[in-house]
């Protein structure tokens, strides 16, 4: 009895079509994300991916008033800002993180002032929640095409966005043009950023874009194994918290977050090499500390 | 005017100066020759320029008039052409980063490759082949952040062979290194000056130079003295860079880098 009533409970949301389809659009979006957050925890731009992530409120207002995609308007405010921050950090003696305190919240407060002057169906807790349960076809058409623009950008340059976040004064040495490097790596972000628009809604998209690289990175040394770490867990989160959602009337973007960061809690407590309790342990932190006392044999 | 040979390459400064952004004046007027297939040492206290001028020869920062040219060209037409390999300072690098070593020195042959950055065999094997030349072939798998200090440095001179540039730049490559290591370094540099590479280097550690720099190039701010090591050497010249002549206004940094170079001199 309890065995098919539990399998009954739990396949059963798996019938209605709008969930299937949230789910596959969510794990979509985990994909295009992990891949991007590895390189994103390399470089240190989790606050440039929080600041995009704000300034591209506007782009979704303007662009539906214009009745045009949404993605389009996003991806212009998100990448603009960037911009914006490019500028005004090299052209005055301010520190980049005032900069993009600055710009960022400049953007998002303009967004809320369109909102609330311009007439139009945006539902702003959307914008800052996300609504993946809802999302119209239109809506997964763009989110599609955006991600799918991302991962082929990765794809292609993805050694050239790994020496730049790497050593990029050796980029430089050997030819490569590092400011367009810089804008490629940053337009990718915000491509990224309006495909997890309607997922996890702005204020969570952050999350989707440093916690599955953050987790990988503190579980390997070698960049193909962080990235796989990294799109696993993103999916699961992703597949499980839009499932998970459904079943008790919670947030989906909460939900996904909430996952991702247990997993990264239990990541960064147990894991065998760097995690909390190794390094408490010692097992492998004298290797790190001095490796020195290890015998040289080819000097 | 400049004899371009394709074997060794001649860098040239004419009239350098370079202002930092808080107005800050770091080299002023500097003019200097890096002779081809030579050794040449850029000498100096801290904060006197050095970090400053190679970061110009290598096109990181943008002077503020003045003239580089390297085997006749401008800096990023002789990068594009894959002349130009640089060492970084330790300090540098993120050595946390999920890369081996292996990794590292394949960076090497980045401007070989096509778009997609695809090794071929040949990249393959001059990747091994500079490994092997710097005894580091057996912990080629490892993460950097795993080496000894020695085996960092050797890493990276492993990708500058594998670039194969002709000019080698190496920004202060025996700070943290031991004895034996420098040694072993040395005995690399002066085979691939013999080989027909031109090496410029940037070090304080005053008393290795004369043992295998064939030039100096003393700086503090704006040139001091060039030439040949024995002649530049001089007690006059070194007072004159370290003793706090032209310039004076240095930081704290400078008075303690004056009592260390009193210890060694």
């Amino acid at each position: 009895m309890t065995l098919s009533s539990v399998w009954q409970w739990l396949i059963e949301p798996l019938q209605l079509d709008f969930l299937v389809q949230a789910i596959w659009v969510s794990a979509f979006v985990g994909l295009v994300c992990a891949v991007l957050s590895c390189y994103i925890t390399l470089k240190g731009w989790s606050l440039m991916g929080d600041a995009i992530s704000h300034a591209v409120v506007p782009g979704v207002v303007v662009a539906y008033a214009l009745n045009i995609p949404f993605a389009i308007g996003a991806f212009v405010f998100g990448f603009g800002a960037t911009v914006a921050i490019g500028y005004v950090k090299s052209n005055t003696r301010l520190k980049e993180d005032a900069v993009i305190g600055v710009i960022f919240t400049g953007f998002f407060a303009f967004g809320l002032v369109l909102v609330t002057k311009i007439p139009s169906n945006v539902d702003l807790f959307h914008i800052l929640f996300g609504n993946v349960l809802g999302i119209s076809q239109g809506d997964i058409l763009q989110t599609l095409v955006a991600g799918s623009i991302t991962l082929i950008l990765i794809l292609l340059r993805r050694k050239d966005f790994l020496l730049f976040s790497f050593d990029p004064n050796h980029a430089k040495a050997i030819g490569l043009n590092t400011q367009v490097l810089y804008y490629t790596l940053l337009s990718v972000m915000a491509l990224t950023i309006v495909t997890a628009l309607q997922t996890a809604g702005i204020i969570l998209v952050i999350a989707m874009l440093v916690t599955p690289g953050a987790t990988a990175y503190l579980l390997t040394d070698r960049f193909d194994h962080m990235l796989g770490i990294s799109i696993a867990t993103s999916i699961c989160s992703c597949v499980v918290g839009t499932y998970l959602s459904y079943h008790f009337n919670t947030s989906t973007g909460g939900s996904i977050v909430v996952l991702l960061t247990l997993i990264f809690v239990g990541v960064m407590i147990f894991a065998p090499k760097y995690g909390l309790l190794a390094q408490h342990f010692g097992r492998h932190s004298q290797a790190l500390v001095d490796p020195e006392q290890y015998p040289d044999l080819s000097v | 005017m400049l004899q371009v040979t394709p074997q060794s390459p001649r860098i040239t400064v004419e009239n350098l100066s370079v202002t930092y952004s808080n107005a800050r004046l770091a080299l002023y007027n500097a003019s200097c020759t890096v002779e081809p297939g030579t050794i040449t040492a850029l000498v100096g206290p801290n904060g006197c320029g050095k970090s400053t001028l190679f970061k110009s020869i290598m096109g990181f920062l943008q002077p503020s008039q003045g003239k580089i040219r390297v085997g006749g060209y401008p800096v990023q037409t002789a990068q594009k052409q894959q002349l130009m390999a640089y060492v970084p300072q330790a300090d540098e690098v993120d050595w946390n980063f999920p890369v081996s070593v292996f990794d590292v020195v394949m960076m090497g042959r980045y401007g070989y490759m096509n778009l997609l950055r695809i090794p071929s065999p040949k990249d393959r094997r001059l990747v091994m082949a500079s490994l092997e030349r710097v005894g580091m072939s057996q912990v080629r798998h490892r993460q950097i952040g795993e080496l000894s200090g020695g085996q960092r440095k050797r890493a990276f001179l492993a990708r500058a062979l594998a670039q194969a540039g002709k000019v080698i730049l190496l920004d202060e490559p025996f700070t943290g290194v031991d004895v034996k290591t420098e040694k072993r370094m040395i005995d690399l540099l002066l085979q691939l000056r013999d080989e027909g590479h031109t090496i410029l280097l940037s070090t304080h550690d005053l008393a290795s130079i004369a043992t295998f720099c064939d030039r100096t190039i003393l700086l503090n701010r704006t040139i001091l003295a060039e030439g040949k090591t024995e002649a530049t050497f001089t007690p006059e010249n070194l007072t004159m860079t370290f003793g706090g002549l032209p310039l004076t206004s240095l930081g704290s940094g400078f008075q303690t880098m004056e009592r260390k170079t009193g210890v060694k001199s």
